[in-house]
C-alpha cells in the first residue's frame, strides 16, 4: 500500500469513527425520545399519579416521586458541592496556598474524580452501618454531594485560574483582604463557575450508583429528611429489571423527562461557557 | 497593609476591624476546605478498610481472592469469578473503544475545522452527560436482542444477550466520549511548529499524525487510556442491566457473570443483615478504590514525564 492509499484510508477510517460516535448519539437520544415519547402520549397521566402499593409489579400509578426524590436530593447536594467546592478552588489560589500544596490537593481531587460513584455509594453506607441510621433523603443528599464536590471544584479552578489577573491586581492595590480580593476574583469568573455548577447539577442528577444505598428505593412520596426517598436513575434502573412488560414501559416514560433534563442543563451550561469566552480576554471558543 | 493605618476616625477603626475579623475567619474556613479534599479521601479508605476487617480477620487476603465459590449464605466468599469478570469486561471494552477513541479524537483535533469542529465535539460532550441508566436502557431494546439473536448464535453460543460482550459493547460507548475529548486536548494542545516542520519535510499528513503527533501526544493519550480504564472498572449501572448475574467463571464473551460492582448491588439488598457478607461486599469497594487510585496514579505519572519529555 503507498502512502497516499494509506492516508486516504485512514483519513477515512477517522471520518467514519466520528460518524459512528455522533450517530450512536443520535441513536440513543432517538430511541429514548421515540419509546419514551410513545408511551407518555398514550397515557401522560403517569407522570403525576401517585404510586399505588404493588408499584413495582403492576405499575400502578407513576413516577413523579422519583421527580421530587431527584429534586430534593440533587438541590441540596449541589448547594453543598458548590459551597464546598468554591472555598476549596479559592484556596487553592496562589494567594492562600503554595504551588506545591495545590499540587498535592489536585492529585487527590483527581483520584475523587475518578473514584467510582458506587464507592461513594458504599461508603456512606458504612457511615450508615456505624451510627445505625436507616437510608434516607438526608444520606442521599450527601452521597450526592461528595460525587460533585470534584467535578465542582475542578470546573471552579479553571474558572477562577483564566480570570483576568487585573482583577486581582486592582482590589489588591485599592487596599482590599485577600478575601475581598477572593470575592472579587471568583465575581469576574463567575460564567465559567456557573457552567461548572451546572455540569455538576447534570452529573448529580443522572446517578444513579451512588444514591442505590444510601436515599433507598422507596416508591413512595418523599416525606421527610430522615425518610427513605428515590430518585429517577435509581426508579429507571428498577423498573428496567422489572418482570412487568408495562412497568418496563414506564421506564421509558421516566428515562425521557430524565433526558430532556440533562440535556437542557447541558444546552444552559454551553450558554453560559459561551458567554463566559466573550468576557475572558483573547477570548477562545469553547 | 491595612494594619499600618492609624484610624482617627473611631467609625473607621472599628470598620477596619471587620474586615480584619472576616479576614482571618475566611482563612481558617478556606483552610479547612482546602483540606477536606485529603480528608475525604483519607475517611473513605479508613471507613472502607475498617468495615472490611471482619472478613479479612476470618480469610487470608489470599483465600478471598483465589477461590471462585461465591456463596455468602453458606459463608464462602470468593472474588474469582467476580474478578475474572470485571476483567474481561474491562478488556473487551478498552480493545472496542480505543480505536474508536483515538481515530475520533485525531479527526477532531486534525481533521475537523469550523463549524463541523464545533458541532462534532458538543455532540461528544453531550454524550459524555448522558446518565449511564439511560444508556442500559437503549441497549436492553436495540443491543440485547442484536447480540441474542444474531452475533451470539453466528459464532455457535446461545444465550439471551445478556453477558459480558453486551456489556463491553455498551460500556465502550459510554467510556469513549470522556477518553475522546481528553485524547483530542492532548493532540490541540502540541504546538504548530511539529506539524509545520513534518509537512515541510515533505512528510504526507498522515504520515505526519502517524509519526509524529501521535508520538509527541502520546504520553497523554495513553493516560486518558488509563482513565478510561478505571471509569469501565468501577462502573455499575451498565453492567447491573446488562451481565445477567451469575457468579461463575465465564467461559466465553457471551456467557454471563459478574463483575466487583454488580456484585455489591446485586448481593446488597438481601444480603446487608448478615454482618461477613456486608463486610466483604465493603471489601469490593476497598478493592474499587485501590485499583481506581492505582489507575489515576500511573496516568498522573505518566502525564508528567509528557510534561518533562516535551518541553518546546
Amino acid at each position: 500500500m503507498d502512502r497516499y492509499a494509506e492516508q486516504r484510508l485512514f483519513g477515512w477510517l477517522a471520518r467514519g469513527a466520528a460518524a459512528l460516535v455522533v450517530s450512536v448519539l443520535i441513536l440513543v437520544i432517538g430511541v429514548t425520545i421515540y419509546r419514551g415519547g410513545r408511551v407518555f402520549l398514550t397515557d401522560p397521566a403517569i407522570a403525576f399519579t401517585p404510586p399505588g402499593s404493588r408499584y413495582m409489579l403492576e405499575g400502578e400509578g407513576g413516577f413523579f416521586h422519583a421527580v421530587l426524590g431527584s429534586v430534593f436530593i440533587v438541590v441540596p447536594a449541589t448547594v453543598i458541592s458548590t459551597i464546598l467546592a468554591v472555598s476549596t478552588a479559592v484556596y487553592l489560589q496562589s494567594d492562600y496556598s503554595s504551588d506545591r500544596f495545590s499540587d498535592v490537593v489536585n492529585m487527590f481531587l483527581n483520584v475523587l474524580w475518578g473514584t467510582p460513584p458506587i464507592v461513594y455509594g458504599v461508603f456512606i453506607l458504612t457511615v450508615i452501618i456505624a451510627i445505625g441510621a436507616q437510608t434516607s433523603l438526608f444520606f442521599g443528599i450527601v452521597a450526592i454531594a461528595i460525587f460533585q464536590y470534584p467535578i465542582v471544584t475542578r470546573y471552579t479552578d479553571e474558572a477562577l485560574r483564566s480570570a483576568p489577573e487585573t482583577v486581582k491586581e486592582a482590589a489588591y492595590g485599592l487596599g482590599s483582604t485577600r478575601f475581598e480580593t477572593a470575592r472579587m476574583t471568583v465575581r469576574a469568573a463567575l460564567p465559567g463557575v456557573i457552567a461548572g455548577i451546572v455540569m455538576g447539577f447534570a452529573r448529580g442528577i443522572g446517578d444513579a450508583a451512588t444514591v442505590l444505598f444510601t436515599a433507598g428505593r422507596s416508591t413512595r412520596m418523599p416525606s421527610g429528611l430522615f425518610e427513605p426517598s428515590t430518585t429517577l436513575p435509581v426508579l429507571i434502573f428498577d423498573q428496567a429489571m422489572s418482570f412487568n412488560a408495562e412497568v418496563r414501559s414506564h421506564a421509558y416514560a421516566a428515562s425521557f423527562i430524565l433526558t430532556v433534563a440533562v440535556l437542557g442543563l447541558i444546552l444552559v451550561s454551553k450558554l453560559l461557557a459561551g458567554r463566559y469566552a466573550r468576557y475572558a480576554p483573547g477570548g477562545r471558543n469553547s | 497593609m491595612v494594619e499600618s493605618t492609624e484610624p482617627t476616625d473611631p467609625e473607621q477603626g472599628a470598620r477596619i476591624d471587620r474586615r480584619l475579623l472576616a479576614e482571618r475567619l475566611s482563612s481558617q474556613w478556606l483552610r479547612g476546605a482546602g483540606y477536606f479534599a485529603i480528608a475525604l479521601f483519607a475517611l473513605i479508605v479508613l471507613m472502607l478498610l475498617y468495615q472490611s476487617l471482619p472478613l479479612l480477620s476470618e480469610y487470608s487476603l489470599v483465600q478471598v481472592l483465589a477461590s471462585s465459590n461465591w456463596d455468602p449464605a453458606r459463608n464462602e466468599f470468593g472474588f474469582l469469578p467476580a474478578i475474572v469478570g470485571t476483567i474481561y469486561v474491562t478488556g473487551l471494552t478498552m480493545l472496542m473503544g480505543t480505536p474508536i477513541a483515538i481515530l475520533t479524537a485525531i479527526y477532531i483535533a486534525e481533521y475537523a475545522e469550523g463549524r463541523t469542529k464545533v458541532i462534532v465535539s458538543s455532540f461528544i460532550d453531550v454524550l459524555a452527560a448522558i446518565p449511564s441508566v439511560i444508556f442500559g436502557l437503549v441497549a436492553l431494546i436495540v443491543v440485547v436482542p442484536f447480540v441474542g439473536d444474531y452475533l451470539a448464535p453466528a459464532v455457535g453460543s446461545g444465550g439471551t444477550g445478556l453477558g459480558i460482550f453486551t456489556v463491553s459493547l455498551v460500556m465502550a460507548i459510554v467510556v469513549t466520549p470522556f477518553m475522546i475529548s481528553l485524547s483530542a486536548e492532548s493532540l490541540e494542545a502540541l504546538p504548530d511548529e511539529l506539524r509545520e516542520s513534518s509537512l515541510g519535510v515533505g512528510a504526507t499528513k498522515w504520515e505526519t499524525i502517524k509519526s509524529v503527533l501521535l508520538r509527541a501526544a502520546g504520553p497523554g493519550i495513553f493516560s486518558a487510556i488509563l482513565l478510561g480504564f478505571g471509569r469501565v472498572f468501577g462502573a455499575t449501572i451498565v453492567p447491573a442491566m446488562l451481565i445477567g448475574g451469575q457468579t461463575q467463571l465465564p467461559d466465553s464473551p457471551f456467557a454471563t457473570g459478574q463483575t466487583l460492582p454488580t456484585l455489591i448491588v446485586n448481593d446488597f439488598g438481601e444480603l446487608m443483615s448478615l454482618p461477613l457478607t456486608q463486610s466483604a461486599l465493603i471489601f469490593v469497594g476497598l478493592m474499587l478504590v485501590i485499583v481506581v487510585w492505582l489507575f489515576n496514579f500511573t496516568a498522573m505519572l505518566v502525564r508528567q514525564r509528557l510534561q518533562r519529555r516535551w518541553q518546546y
